[in-house]
This record gives structure tokens, C-alpha cells and sequence, in this order.
């Protein structure tokens, strides 16, 4: 750590010496943070080391833990049908539930930037979804996707009946195609907090660089294009990055949709729920924590190709762009 | 697409400026904006509905869009559903309002003590090795909760914490990354004068910590109180894991058991959801202002 000097010390005394006040001011700093210290130590820290460390043991949670190699992770990669069944549902939501998100919000967003009456009403209306607690929004969406006498089919059959024909609405949560798609909608319904964040952003959007646009005749969608959207990519980025996070631990939502069974037929079993079904249901920690360290990696390793790919598309301003 | 003329010394005239389109291009956004909207105040709609159903109407064909629509008891809107769902499940729904009114309280003063205590020596006093921990504090934001998870459990489970609401309160009381971001963040747009006059006054570095710089951090500790009560009162993976007890459940929890063991009591279900949304909601409204702040504190940051 290099030692803070003044200006006008003599360059030798940085050499060794630590002057009184730089102890203080390391005491200090380190008593303030020290709960934060103890905090990363013991609720941070150890748990990742420790959780890599049963990763390689046998060890069901009352045992000795058995060392045991690889094994964890050559089972779960090779022989666990339910583990790829886990890893391909997250990502095939992730893969639907992301962009639709972002495209939706954005959309929203742009659609609420504009010099319109009503903003802030607007505003509270698509933020309100965000603030059901996950148990009762699971639980009414059931109610409303129900495919007998939910609420979805019936207006889609209302719906049809006034063009005269007959629809029948999809099985939704109950059918095993339909189920991550109503899980994409449900999330949808949660867009308000990424929207209210780009509705802020685009208001940060420097209006004189619009206008000069304008003035040379730039359209609306060349100044959305060209202007706006770059100018907010920082923010579009982050929220792909938190998004990306969020949707690879999808938990609460299908475990109280399926009471944590990932009915029907396995396509609601996310990975997170099958992590925690192999800790707390078959007590198999070692296994269960090299599922969680795979998801780290995993996480760590698509969050790398985003910021990989942001040197492309992302737009922090003052730096020249290629 | 978007010029229409450009005539010679005339000036450009743009096909939606054009006073009639232009207009209806606006009603036209109004008009998705209000569809939106109303689609997404719908399934607050229903969950209110349902709990004002009667019992009979409930499987009803096609559904009451409108609770009190239903012909045999026309106008009619069944308020029982509420008071029944405190009191039908043992432990009543009462007591799980309770345990989770205590975890949310508790986690918020832990919150309000360890986050300020963390961004103030991160942000307001210069130390070698502050940036390094600044460092360390962002990359934990990152941390998947379901690493921890397990080697955590194990360690309250040897500390005798497993079904104990403990595990959800004392973590509080040693920061949160996020929090000691947010909060930091604001500490530095604070002019360091303040701090300079109060030292040359004597002051040591917690009476300036306690008495120049939390007064003006106000709003900032009001988001991090809101987002703290806000998440402890709708987590629920959290006192799945480690409470076991009935007696102890949180309203998440309670739900999820009611639903487990009553699945065909949609109206008090539904009545215990509106119950438990509607206290978030009510906050909302009266700190609409911080909440924006705190989001919008939140997401900027690229």
C-alpha cells in the first residue's frame, strides 16, 4: 500500500516511515469500517473459501465431510439429468426474460421522456407492480393464469367471441410450454424499476445536443438512434448486467408458483431451486455447493463477455469513439 | 422517413409536426400509455376483486371482472375475507405481521448503524488502503447470494441460530455493499470545508461524523431505511431457510403455508396478499420522492 505523503515532505521521508498521522488516519479509517471488515470476513470471505472447500468433499450436513476430489462435479456435469435439466431452464428464460425486459422498459421509458401530461401518474402506475412482495404476486398470478377459470383465458375467449370464433387460451403455468413464457410476462409486469432508472437517464440526455440535431434536420428516430440511445448505453449496461445476475437466480417466483417441485414436468425447476432442493431437501451440501460454484463462474464468466462486448455498443461520454 | 420537404429557402417541415398529425400522434401515445397502464393495474384489480368475492363466485364462468357483478347477491362485496384471514390460520396471520414487523425493525437499525459507520470511513477520511477496501466493498455487490448460502447456514446452525429469526437480523448490523455505495456516494458530494471548519473547532472525527455529516445525509439514510424495512418485510428465501417454527413465520412465509395447506381459499388468500401489499404501497405513496431518489441513486452508476 503506498503511504500517503504531502506534497512538501522530502521525498525521503516516504521511503520507511509511516508518520503519526498517517496512523491515525488508518485507525481511524479502520474503526469506522471495521463492522463493514468483520462483515466481508465473516459473511463474505469465508463462506466462498469454505463453500469451495465442501465443494470437494462428500459431506451431508450432520457427517464428517469426506474429501472426495472432483467427484461433485464430475457427477453433476455428466450424470445428473435433473442438473441439465436446471441449467438449460435458466437459460432459456434468461435468454427470453432479459432482452423482452430491456426492450419493454426502454420502450416504456422513451414513450414516458417526452413533454407528456400526466408523467409522473404514468409513472407511478408502471412503478406500483414493483413493490408486491414475490409470495403474493406468485399466488395471484396463479389466480389469474389459471387455465380453467382464470382471468387471461377468459378475456381470450371474450376476445375471440367478439370476432366470433372460439378461442381457447393456452395452459399457462400448468403446460409445460407455456410456463416460462408466463414467468417472462410476470416479469415484464416487474419492468417499473429499470424503467424509472432509464426514465432518469434519459432526462440526463443533453437537451443542446438534440437540438443541434434538429436543426440539421435530424428525425425523431435519427436523434433516438443516434443520440439518445448511445448517451444512455452506461445505464443499458448495467441494468443487462444486474439483469443477467438476477434472472440466473430466479428463486422465490417458480418455488411458490410450483410450492418448489418445477411442475410441470421439470420445466419450472430452475437452477437455484434445484441447488437448494440438493442442500436442504436431499442434505447433500457438497453437492449442492459445487452447484453454487459453478453458478459463481458461470455468472462471472457471462458477466465478462458483456463487458467484453460493451467496448462495442457502450458510450461513456468524453471518450473518443472509434 | 422523417423529412418531407425541403424546399428551396422554405423552412424544413417535418411530417409529424404537422398540427393534425402531430396531434394524433400524442393520442395515440396516451392511449398505449393508458392501455399499458391499465394492464398493469389489473392484477392489483383482481387480487382486491377476488377478495371481495363471494365464495360461489369464485369459479364463476366467465369471471367477474367486478366483484359485486355477481346477480345472486348483487352489490354485494364480501369484506369478511379480511378480518378471517388474521384470525382462521393457528398461529394466526397476526402473529406472522408481528415477527415480521420485529426483523424488519431490527435489520433497518442495523442497516442505519453499520452503513453509515463503513461509507463515512470510505468516503470522508484519507487512509492508505481506503480505496483498496472501496474496491473490495463494489466486487462483494456481486457476490451470488447462493454461494454463501450453505457455509453460511452451516455456521448459524452451529452457533444454535437455525430457527431463530437471528440470521436475518444481525447480518444487517455489518453492512451491505450496496448500501455503503449508495450512501458513500452521497458522502463525497458533501464539501469537505464542513469537515475541515468542525476539526479546526476541535471536533474528533465521530462528533463530525454524528453531528455535520448525518444531518445532511438525511435522505440518503431515509432511502437505505426504506430499501432495508422494504426487503426484509418481502424476502422469503431467507426465513425459508432458517425459520422452522410456525410461530416465528414472516407474512411471505405465512402466505406460502396457507396457500400449501388451503389452496382452494382464494378469497382470503387473495385478502392476505392485498393485506400485505397494501402497508408497501401506502409507504410508497408518502415517500415517493426518496424512493425515485434511491432508484434512480441506484441504477446510475455506469
Amino acid at each position: 500500500m503506498p503511504t500517503a505523503s504531502r506534497p512538501g515532505a522530502p521525498a525521503f521521508v516516504r521511503a520507511r516511515r509511516i508518520s503519526p498521522a498517517t496512523t491515525r488516519s488508518i485507525l481511524l479509517g479502520l474503526l469506522f469500517t471495521l463492522p463493514w471488515i468483520i462483515g466481508i470476513l465473516v459473511f463474505r470471505a469465508y463462506p466462498v473459501a469454505a463453500a469451495l472447500s465442501y465443494s470437494f468433499t462428500d459431506y451431508r450436513g450432520m457427517m464428517e465431510a469426506k474429501f472426495v476430489g472432483l467427484d461433485n462435479y464430475i457427477f453433476l456435469l455428466t450424470k445428473d439429468q435433473e442438473f441439465w435439466t436446471g441449467v438449460s431452464n435458466t437459460l432459456i428464460y434468461t435468454l427470453i426474460a432479459l432482452p423482452s425486459a430491456v426492450v419493454t422498459s426502454l420502450a416504456t421509458a422513451i414513450m414516458l421522456n417526452a413533454k407528456i401530461r400526466g408523467q409522473a401518474l404514468y409513472r407511478t402506475l408502471y412503478y406500483l407492480p414493483v413493490l408486491v412482495p414475490d409470495v403474493a404476486l406468485s399466488i395471484v398470478w396463479l389466480q389469474m393464469f389459471n387455465p380453467q377459470f382464470g382471468l387471461v383465458n377468459s378475456l381470450i375467449e371474450w376476445l375471440g367471441s367478439l370476432f366470433g370464433v372460439q378461442i381457447l387460451g393456452p395452459g399457462w403455468l400448468a403446460s409445460e410450454f407455456w410456463s416460462k413464457p408466463t414467468l417472462v410476462l410476470m416479469n415484464i409486469w416487474l419492468i417499473g424499476n429499470a424503467m424509472v432508472i432509464y426514465l432518469a437517464s434519459l432526462q440526463d440526455v443533453p437537451q443542446d445536443l438534440l437540438d443541434a440535431a434538429s436543426i440539421d434536420g435530424a428525425g425523431w428516430f435519427q436523434r433516438l438512434r443516434n443520440i439518445t440511445i448511445p448517451m444512455i448505453t452506461p445505464v443499458v449496461f448495467f441494468q443487462l448486467v444486474t439483469g443477467l445476475i438476477g434472472s440466473l437466480q430466479l428463486f422465490t417466483q417458480p418455488y411458490v408458483m410450483t410450492s418448489g417441485q418445477g411442475t410441470p414436468a421439470n420445466s419450472m425447476m430452475f437452477y437455484s431451486m434445484l441447488l437448494y432442493r440438493n442442500a436442504f431437501q436431499y442434505f447433500n451440501m457438497g453437492r449442492a455447493t459445487a452447484m453454487a460454484w459453478m453458478l459463481f463462474i458461470a455468472i462471472l464468466l457471462l458477466t465478462l463477455i458483456v463487458f467484453r462486448s460493451s467496448a462495442r455498443w457502450v458510450y461513456y461520454g468524453g471518450e473518443e469513439r472509434k | 422517413m422523417t423529412v418531407a420537404a425541403a424546399t428551396r429557402g422554405t423552412k424544413v417541415v417535418v411530417w409529424y409536426k404537422i398540427p393534425a398529425v402531430s396531434l394524433t400522434l400524442r393520442l395515440l401515445r396516451h392511449l398505449v400509455l393508458l392501455v399499458l397502464g391499465l394492464s398493469f393495474l389489473l392484477p392489483f384489480w383482481w387480487m382486491l376483486g377476488t377478495a371481495l368475492k363471494p365464495k360461489y363466485a369464485m369459479f364463476v364462468m366467465p369471471p367477474l371482472l367486478f366483484p359485486w357483478q355477481d346477480p345472486k347477491t348483487w352489490n354485494v362485496l364480501v369484506w369478511s375475507n379480511f378480518p378471517q384471514s388474521f384470525t382462521f390460520t393457528n398461529p394466526p396471520f397476526m402473529v406472522f405481521v408481528f415477527n415480521t414487523l420485529v426483523i424488519c425493525g431490527l435489520a433497518t437499525v442495523g442497516a442505519l448503524i453499520s452503513n453509515p459507520l463503513a461509507a463515512y470511513g470510505l468516503s470522508r477520511i484519507r487512509w492508505p488502503g481506503r480505496n483498496v477496501m472501496f474496491a473490495i466493498t463494489i466486487s462483494t455487490i456481486f457476490l451470488p447470494f447462493y454461494v454463501t448460502m450453505i457455509p453460511l447456514f452451516l455456521v448459524f446452525r452451529t452457533l444454535g441460530w437455525v430457527g431463530t429469526p437471528l440470521p436475518l437480523i444481525v447480518p444487517a448490523f455489518f453492512g451491505s455493499p450496496f448500501f455503503i455505495f449508495l450512501l458513500r456516494q452521497f458522502f463525497m458530494t458533501i464539501p469537505q470545508e464542513l469537515s475541515e471548519a468542525a476539526r479546526i473547532d476541535g471536533a474528533s472525527e465521530f462528533r463530525i461524523f454524528g453531528s455535520v455529516i448525518l444531518p445532511l445525509a438525511k435522505p440518503a439514510l431515509a432511502v437505505i431505511a426504506l430499501f432495508e424495512f422494504l426487503n426484509a418485510w418481502r424476502d422469503f428465501l431467507g426465513p425459508l431457510l432458517y425459520l422452522s417454527r410456525k410461530d416465528q413465520y414472516t407474512v411471505s412465509l405465512g402466505m406460502m403455508f396457507f396457500r400449501m395447506e388451503y389452496d382452494t381459499e382464494w378469497g382470503m388468500m387473495m385478502a392476505m396478499a392485498t393485506m400485505i401489499t397494501i402497508p408497501i404501497i401506502v409507504v410508497f405513496f408518502f415517500t415517493q420522492r426518496t424512493f425515485i431518489q434511491g432508484i434512480t441513486l441506484t441504477g446510475i452508476k455506469g
